[in-house]
C-alpha cells in the first residue's frame, strides 16, 4: 500500500479543561478528495488548526507523505506542500489582487526573503502569478486593491493564495460559505479545475458541494469521528442521520411544508 | 493569442507606466538635488537643505517600519545615533592615522560605514524586539531607546557624556577633489548619498522581502501559510530599516561633526515619527515630504515664535485625527481630483474647506501667541501688524472665538454636503 497523502493518529487536543478534538484517526490517499462534515462546534475547524500547524497537537501525530508535520510551525509545514485557506476571508487587504498572489507564489519558486532581485523582472513569478489569476478567473481585477474585491471574489482569492504555491494537499475551510446559488456553483468547478490530481481534504456546509465533489466523507462530532465512507454509505448509516444528516433533513421538510 | 495579450496586462504595468511611476520621479529627485546649488542658497540654507537631506533619509528608514510593516517604533534614532557615533570616531581614527587604512579612508565614505553599523545594531537589538509585533514591539523600543540613551550619559569615552564627541571632517584625504570642507562641498556629499538612499529604499520596496513585509503588516497569520516565517521577515526588515537609519547617522556625523547623547533620545525618535505620519505612511514619497516640512518648520518657525511645539503638536493630532493619508495623500487626493470629471465641484468644496481651515488658524495663533505672552507674565503684548491685541482686550476674544466658529461651521457644513452626494 502506498503512503497516504495525510495520517492522522490518535489526535488529540483540549482548550484547559475542554476536550476539542477526542482520538481522531484518518487516512487519506493522495490525489483523493475527503470532505469533513459535522454540526457547528464539532471541532472541524479545530482539526484544520492542528494539521495546519497553527494549534500544537495535545497528544498523537500527523503525517504528511510519511513525515512526521505535528510540532513544526506552520510555514515549515507549507514548505513540505500542504497549503490551507481560511473559514473567513484572510487575504492581505492593502495589497492589489495581482500581489496577493504573488506573495503565494514566491516562496515556492526559490526568492525566500531575497531582497536583491526586483519582482517586477522574475518573469517564472509574473507568469505563474498570470497563469493562476487565469485560471481563477480574477485576470481582468489583478490591479485592484483586494479590500475592494466583492465578497465571493475575495472568496475566490483566498482560494488563489492557496493554490498559489502549488501545494500536492490542499485544505479548504468553507470555501463556499455565504455565497448564494450561482456563485456556489462556480466556486465548486473551481474547485474542481485548481485542484485536479491534487489531495483535496475539505470542510463544508453545503451538503450539495459536500456530496457533489467528495471521494469519501468523514462525519466529526463532538471531537470524533462517527463515520467515513463513500458518498452512498454516509447518506444511509443510520448513525450519521441521527447525529447530523437528520437534523438537516428535518430542517428540510419543515421548511417545504 | 487572447490568452497571450490577457496574460501581458496580468503581467503588470506596461513600460511607459513603469517608466512614469518608478523611474521619473527619481531622475526629477536628481535634478532637483542637482540643480539646487546654482541658485546660490546661504550658508543656513545649505545646512537647512543638508538637514534635509539627511531627515529624508531617516524617514524614510523609518518607514520601512511603520508604513511598510506596520511596526511602531518610539525609539528610532537609536540607529542614527550609535551609528553616527561611530562615525565621528572614525573621523578621529582618520584624524590621528598616519597613513595606514584609517589615513587613507575617504570621508566621502562614511555612510557605508553607518550603514554597517546600523544594521549590525539593528541585528542585535532586533533580535528579541522582532520576536513580538504591535504593542508589546512599540513598548521594547520604547525601552532600548531610553537604555540607549541612559548608556550614552555613562560611557563617557565610547560616548563623550553630555558633551558628545566631536570630529573633524576635512581630516581625510581628498576624494573626487573635494576636502569636505566648504558647505558647497558638503551638500554634493548629502545630496549624492540622499539620493542612493532614497533610490534604494525605493528598489527594497520591489523586492520580495519587501513585498512580504507588507503581506506580514496586512496579515502575519496568513503570511505563515504560504511558508514565509512572519517573525524572520520583520527582523529582516528591521535591519535594514536600522541600516538606513545608521546611513542618515553616517551623514550627520560629516554635517555636524559632533554627536550628543541626546541623538539617541525619545526626542528625535519621536520626531522622525511625526515627520513620516505627517508626510503620508501609506505613500513611499510621504515620509519625504514630511522630513522637508518638518526640518522646514523646526529651524525657521523656531525664529517666528517660542510656541511653534504647540503649533507643531496641533498639526499632528489635526493629521492623525483628520488627514490619515498627510501631506503625500492631499497632494495625490488634488493630482487625482484636477483630473477628475467633477473637478469644478471638487475645488468648491477644496476651497470652501480651505477658508474653513484659514479661518480656524486665526484664531489658533491669536490664541496661542496671547496666551503664552500673558502666561510669561512681562507684560509683552501681542502685535500681529501693529494691531495690539492685549489678553484683555474685546477684540483680542473677538478673534479667538469668532473666526474659530466660523470655520468649524464651514467646515461642518461641506462635510454634511459631502455626505449627502
Amino acid at each position: 500500500m502506498t503512503t497516504p497523502a495525510l495520517k492522522l493518529t490518535n489526535v488529540h487536543k483540549s482548550f484547559g479543561p475542554a476536550k476539542i478534538i477526542q482520538g481522531v484517526n484518518l487516512e487519506i490517499a493522495k490525489g483523493e478528495r475527503h470532505a469533513i462534515i459535522g454540526p457547528n462546534g464539532a471541532g472541524k475547524s479545530t482539526l484544520f488548526n492542528l494539521v495546519s500547524g497553527l494549534y500544537t497537537l495535545s497528544e498523537g501525530q500527523v503525517e504528511l507523505n510519511g513525515a512526521v508535520i505535528s510540532g513544526k510551525k506552520p510555514f515549515e509545514i507549507n514548505r513540505m506542500g500542504l497549503s490551507r485557506s481560511f473559514q473567513v476571508s484572510n487575504i492581505f487587504s492593502n495589497m492589489s489582487v495581482r500581489e496577493n498572489v504573488r506573495c503565494g507564489v514566491l516562496w515556492s519558486l526559490g526568492y525566500g526573503y531575497s531582497f536583491l532581485r526586483n519582482v517586477g523582472n522574475l518573469k517564472e513569478v509574473q507568469e505563474k502569478t498570470a497563469h493562476i489569476l487565469n485560471e481563477v478567473g480574477l485576470l481582468d481585477k489583478a490591479n485592484l486593491p483586494a479590500a475592494l474585491l466583492p465578497y465571493a471574489d475575495q472568496r475566490t482569492l483566498e482560494i488563489a493564495i492557496t493554490i498559489a504555491g502549488g501545494a500536492e494537499v490542499i485544505m479548504l475551510d468553507e470555501p463556499t460559505a455565504g455565497m448564494s446559488h450561482s456563485e456556489t456553483d462556480r466556486a465548486v468547478a473551481l474547485i474542481e479545475k485548481a485542484t485536479k490530481g491534487k489531495t483535496l481534504l475539505i470542510v463544508e456546509h453545503d451538503m450539495g458541494v459536500v456530496f457533489g465533489l467528495a471521494d469519501r466523507i468523514s462525519v466529526l462530532v463532538y471531537g470524533e469521528i462517527i463515520a467515513t465512507g463513500k458518498p452512498e454509505e454516509i447518506r444511509g448509516d443510520p448513525k450519521v442521520r441521527e447525529a447530523y444528516l437528520g437534523e438537516e433533513a428535518d430542517e428540510i421538510e419543515g421548511a417545504s411544508a | 493569442m487572447t490568452d497571450m495579450t490577457m496574460q501581458s496586462t496580468a503581467l503588470g504595468p506596461t513600460s511607459a507606466e513603469k517608466f512614469r511611476q518608478r523611474v521619473l520621479p527619481f531622475v526629477l529627485f536628481g535634478l532637483v538635488l542637482a540643480i539646487i546649488p546654482f541658485f546660490g542658497p546661504s550658508r543656513t540654507t545649505m545646512t537647512l537643505l543638508n538637514h534635509i537631506g539627511i531627515n529624508i533619509v531617516f524617514a524614510l528608514a523609518y518607514n520601512m517600519l511603520l508604513g511598510r510593516a506596520g511596526l511602531l517604533s518610539f525609539g528610532h534614532a537609536v540607529y542614527l545615533g550609535l551609528a553616527g557615533y561611530f562615525c565621528v570616531h572614525i573621523l578621529n581614527w582618520i584624524d590621528a592615522a598616519d597613513g595606514g587604512f584609517w589615513g587613507n579612508l575617504p570621508v566621502f565614505s562614511l555612510p557605508i560605514w553607518g550603514f554597517a553599523m546600523g544594521a549590525l545594531a539593528g541585528a542585535v537589538i532586533g533580535w528579541p524586539s522582532c520576536r513580538r509585533a504591535g504593542t508589546a514591539f512599540a513598548m521594547i523600543s520604547l525601552g532600548v531607546a531610553e537604555l540607549m540613551a541612559a548608556a550614552a550619559f555613562m560611557f563617557d569615552s565610547l560616548f563623550g557624556g553630555e558633551m558628545g564627541i566631536s570630529g573633524d571632517r576635512m581630516s581625510g584625504p581628498e576624494f573626487l577633489g573635494m576636502s569636505l570642507g566648504p558647505l558647497d562641498e558638503v551638500y554634493w556629499f548629502v545630496a549624492f548619498w540622499t539620493f542612493v538612499g532614497v533610490v534604494a529604499m525605493f528598489m527594497f520596496t520591489r523586492t520580495p522581502l519587501g513585498k512580504l513585509s507588507e503581506a506580514t503588516r496586512d496579515n502575519p497569520e496568513r503570511v505563515q501559510f504560504i511558508g514565509y516565517d512572519p517573525t524572520r521577515v520583520r527582523y529582516l526588515v528591521f535591519i535594514f530599516s536600522a541600516a538606513f537609519a545608521g546611513m542618515a547617522g553616517g551623514m550627520a556625523a560629516v554635517q555636524d561633526e559632533i554627536f550628543t547623547p541626546e541623538s539617541m533620545s525619545l526626542i528625535p525618535s519621536g520626531a522622525i515619527l511625526i515627520a513620516a505620519y505627517v508626510g503620508g505612511i501609506r505613500y513611499f514619497s510621504g515620509p519625504i515630504m514630511g522630513a522637508i516640512l518638518m526640518t522646514w518648520m523646526s529651524s525657521n518657525l523656531s525664529d517666528y515664535t517660542v510656541g511653534w511645539l504647540l503649533y507643531l503638536g496641533l498639526m499632528f493630532i489635526t493629521v492623525v485625527m483628520f488627514v490619515p493619508d498627510g501631506i503625500a495623500g492631499l497632494v495625490f487626493g488634488f493630482w487625482n481630483g484636477i483630473r477628475s470629471p467633477n473637478r469644478s465641484h471638487l475645488m468648491a468644496k477644496w476651497a470652501q474647506q480651505a477658508v474653513g481651515v484659514a479661518l480656524m488658524i486665526v484664531s489658533i495663533i491669536v490664541i496661542v501667541e496671547v496666551a503664552f505672552r500673558w502666561s510669561e507674565g512681562y507684560g509683552e503684548v501681542f502685535e500681529p501688524w501693529g494691531m495690539e491685541l492685549p489678553h484683555d482686550g474685546v477684540i483680542t476674544w473677538l478673534l479667538a472665538i469668532v473666526p474659530l466658529a466660523l470655520g468649524v461651521a464651514l467646515l461642518r457644513r461641506v462635510a454634511r454636503k459631502s455626505e449627502e452626494v
